[in-house]
C-alpha cells in the first residue's frame, strides 16, 4: 500500500491554477525527488501536502487517513514533518531547544503539571535535552550544541531544521530545497545524510534544483510543469524523457509560446544537469 | 528565584514607615500583572493593550461579590478569577487570530468596552464615583495594614514568578517561545498555535484579575481609573521596560515605574517630564530592556576579564 496518495489535488491563486488536478502516489521507503522549471508549482504542492495551504479540490491521503482540509499541526500528528526553502528556525532560542519542540509530539503535558513542574516532567526534560543532542549531532551540528540560533551560519541552519524536523518522529519528510544556497562541500555532505534518512525508515521526498544531488539519490522522480505531472519514473527514465528535455531546454515552439520566459529561466538549471 | 525572595525578606529593612510599604504592595501587584503579561508578550509574542480591563473586571468582580452581596472575600475572588478566565477564553479566540497591530487593536477595544460598561453600569459599579470594598478576609482573620499585605503580596508574587518559570521551562513553553519565533515553523512540528495562543491568553488574563482583586479590597476603594486604556500602556510599558522574554525583567519593570514617579516628585513641576526621559534613555542604551541588556553586559565583560587572564 502506498503511503501517501494524492488524488486530483488542484490549488488556485485567482485565476492561476498552482496545482492542476495532481495525482500521484508515494511508496514507502526510498527517496522521491519532485523537481520542475521555477513556478512549477513544488513549494506550493508541500505546503498542501503539510496543510499549510487548503486545497481548492481533491485529496491527500495518508495512510489509511484522509487529511484533506485538515491543519498544519494534524498533518505533523500523523507522521508529515518538513523543512522549509525560506528556513523557519526559532531565532529566538538556542540550536538545541530549536530541535527540543520537535519532541513536542512526544513529550505532552498537561498544564496543571507544566506549572507546578511535576517530577515526571523533569525526568521527560532530561531525556528530550539528550535526545535532541542526539538528533543534533546525528545531522552533522556537534559544535553547535550551545549555540544560539541566530548565531549560526545558514547551511548550519539548514541541518538544523532537518534535525528539528526528525525529532518528531516523521514516517514522511519533505525536504523543500535543502541544497539552495549551499557550497559544493556541504552540498555533498547533504548527499549523505538523506542516504542516511533514508535509511532511518524515513521515507524522504525532495523537491530541490541541483540536479547532481537530485540524479544521485532519487529512487523515484516527479516531475511537475505549470502545476501538472509532465513525467514519472526513475532518474534514468526521467534523463531521457523528451518531454522533461522540452521543458526544461525549451523547444522552438516553447519559446514562441507565452511560458517562454519562465521555461528559458530554466536553462540554467538544465545546464547543471549535463554537467 | 532565590534572589527575589532574598529582596522581598530584606526590604522591610529599608521600608522605615508605612507608606513605604504602600509603595511596595503596589509594586508586588503591578509586578503579578507583568509576570502573566510578559507570558503573553514577551515569550508567546502577542500584543494586548486590554489587561487594564481584565485587572478591571478582577478588582470590580470582587468589589460587587463581597461589598454588595456580601460574598466570602475569597469566595468572591475566585469565582471573578474563573469568570475572567471564562470570558478571556470565549473573546481569546477569535482576537488572537489577528496579528500585530490588528490584535493591538482588537485588545485596545476589549478594554475599551470593559472600562465603558464599568463607568456605565452605576448600579452595580458605583461608576465613575467607584465603590467602596470590604477588607479582606479568611475565615475570621481580617487582613488588614500594609505591612501583613505587604507579606501576602511578596508571597503571592513569588508564586507567580515560580509557576512563570515553570512554565517556560516546560514543553508547553518552549512551544509558545517556538510561535513567537515562526509560527509555521510551531506547527508543522506538530504545535497548535491557536491552542496554544488562547491558553497564555488565558493564563495572563488570570495573574492580571487576581491582581486586581487584591489591589481592591488592598485599597478599600475602587474607581475606574485603573481600567483605562492609560493603564494598559503602563502594564505593557513596565513589561518593555524592564525586558521581554524575562520574567525578572518584568518584576523589575514594574518595580521602576511604579516607584519612579514616586521619586522623581522631587523635580516637582518636571516630573512627569523626567519620567519620559528616563524611559527614553533606557530604551535607547539598554534596548532589551532592563534586565536581559545588563545581564549581557555582564556576560560580555566577564567574557572580556576571561580573555585578559589567558592573554597574561
Amino acid at each position: 500500500m502506498s503511503l501517501l496518495q494524492v488524488e486530483s489535488l488542484s490549488k488556485k491563486f485567482g485565476g492561476l491554477n498552482a496545482v492542476d488536478d495532481l495525482s500521484f502516489d508515494i511508496q514507502p521507503g526510498a527517496v522521491h525527488s519532485i523537481i520542475g522549471p521555477n513556478g512549477a508549482g513544488k513549494t506550493t504542492l508541500l505546503n498542501l501536502l503539510t496543510g499549510i495551504y487548503r486545497p481548492s479540490g481533491g485529496r491527500i491521503v495518508f495512510g489509511e487517513y484522509d487529511l484533506t482540509g485538515r491543519a498544519p499541526y494534524e498533518y505533523a500528528g500523523h507522521g508529515i514533518a518538513r523543512t522549509f526553502q525560506n528556513l523557519q528556525v526559532f531565532f529566538n532560542m538556542s540550536a538545541l531547544e530549536n530541535v527540543m519542540v520537535g519532541r513536542y509530539l512526544h513529550e505532552r503535558c498537561g498544564l496543571a503539571s507544566a506549572l507546578l513542574r511535576a517530577p515526571r516532567l523533569a525526568r521527560a526534560e532530561k531525556v528530550c535535552r539528550d535526545e535532541a543532542a542526539e538528533l543534533m549531532r546525528y545531522v552533522g551540528l556537534h559544535s553547535y550544541l550551545s549555540v544560539a540560533a541566530d548565531a549560526m551560519p545558514y547551511g548550519a541552519l539548514k541541518r538544523l531544521e532537518i534535525a528539528r524536523a526528525l525529532a518528531t518522529k516523521p514516517k514522511l519528510m519533505l525536504l523543500d530545497e535543502p541544497a539552495a544556497g549551499l557550497n559544493p562541500t556541504e552540498a555533498l555532505e547533504l548527499d549523505d545524510l538523506i542516504g542516511r534518512l533514508s535509511e532511518r525508515g524515513v521515507t524522504v521526498v525532495l523537491v530541490e534544483h541541483n540536479m547532481r544531488l537530485v540524479m544521485g539519490v532519487s529512487n523515484h522522480i516527479l516531475v511537475l510543469d505549470y502545476g501538472r505531472k509532465l513525467a514519472e519514473g526513475s532518474a534514468t527514465a526521467i534523463r531521457n524523457d523528451p518531454k522533461v528535455i522540452e521543458a526544461y531546454l525549451g523547444s522552438t515552439v516553447a519559446h514562441e509560446g507565452p511560458v517562454g520566459g519562465a521555461i528559458t529561466s530554466a536553462v540554467a538549471v538544465a545546464g547543471e544537469t549535463r554537467r | 528565584m532565590l534572589a527575589l525572595a532574598a529582596v522581598i525578606a530584606l526590604l522591610p529593612l529599608a521600608l522605615s514607615n508605612k507608606y513605604f510599604y504602600d509603595i511596595a504592595v503596589l509594586v508586588g501587584l503591578n509586578a503579578i500583572v507583568c509576570v502573566g503579561l510578559n507570558l503573553l508578550i514577551g515569550y508567546a509574542g502577542q500584543i494586548s493593550l486590554g489587561h487594564a480591563g481584565f485587572f478591571g473586571l478582577g478588582a470590580y468582580g470582587s468589589a460587587i461579590l463581597a461589598s454588595r452581596y456580601g460574598w466570602p472575600p475569597l469566595a468572591a475572588m475566585l469565582t471573578t478569577t474563573l469568570a475572567v478566565a471564562a470570558l478571556a477564553f470565549v473573546v481569546g479566540r477569535p482576537i488572537l487570530r489577528l496579528k500585530g497591530h490588528y490584535l493591538a487593536m482588537a485588545t485596545l477595544g476589549l478594554g475599551v468596552i470593559i472600562f465603558m460598561v464599568i463607568t456605565t453600569e452605576d448600579k452595580f459599579t458605583g461608576g465613575p464615583d467607584g465603590i467602596a470594598v470590604v477588607p479582606f478576609s479568611i475565615g475570621g482573620l481580617v487582613l488588614q495594614g500594609e505591612r501583613i499585605w505587604y507579606w501576602l503580596v511578596g508571597a503571592l508574587l513569588l508564586v507567580a514568578v515560580w509557576l512563570a518559570l515553570n512554565l517556560i521551562e516546560s514543553p508547553m513553553g518552549r512551544a509558545l517561545r517556538a510561535l513567537h519565533g515562526s509560527e509555521v515553523g510551531a506547527e508543522v512540528v506538530g504545535i497548535n498555535a491557536a491552542d496554544h495562543k488562547v491558553m497564555v491568553f488565558v493564563i495572563s488574563a488570570v495573574f492580571a484579575s487576581v491582581a486586581g482583586s487584591l489591589a481592591a479590597h488592598y485599597s478599600g476603594f475602587v474607581t475606574p481609573g485603573k481600567v483605562t486604556f492609560l493603564h494598559s500602556i503602563e502594564l505593557v510599558t513596565m513589561v518593555v521596560f524592564g525586558g521581554m522574554a524575562s520574567t525578572f525583567g518584568a518584576v523589575v519593570g514594574a518595580a521602576v515605574l511604579t516607584t519612579l514617579p514616586q521619586l522623581l516628585t522631587v523635580f516637582k513641576d518636571y516630573e512627569m517630564m523626567v519620567c519620559g526621559a528616563v524611559m527614553m534613555g533606557t530604551m535607547i542604551f539598554l534596548p532589551r530592556g532592563v534586565v536581559p541588556s545588563l545581564a549581557r553586559l555582564f556576560q560580555t565583560g566577564r567574557r572580556r576579564d576571561a580573555a585578559k587572564e589567558d592573554g597574561a
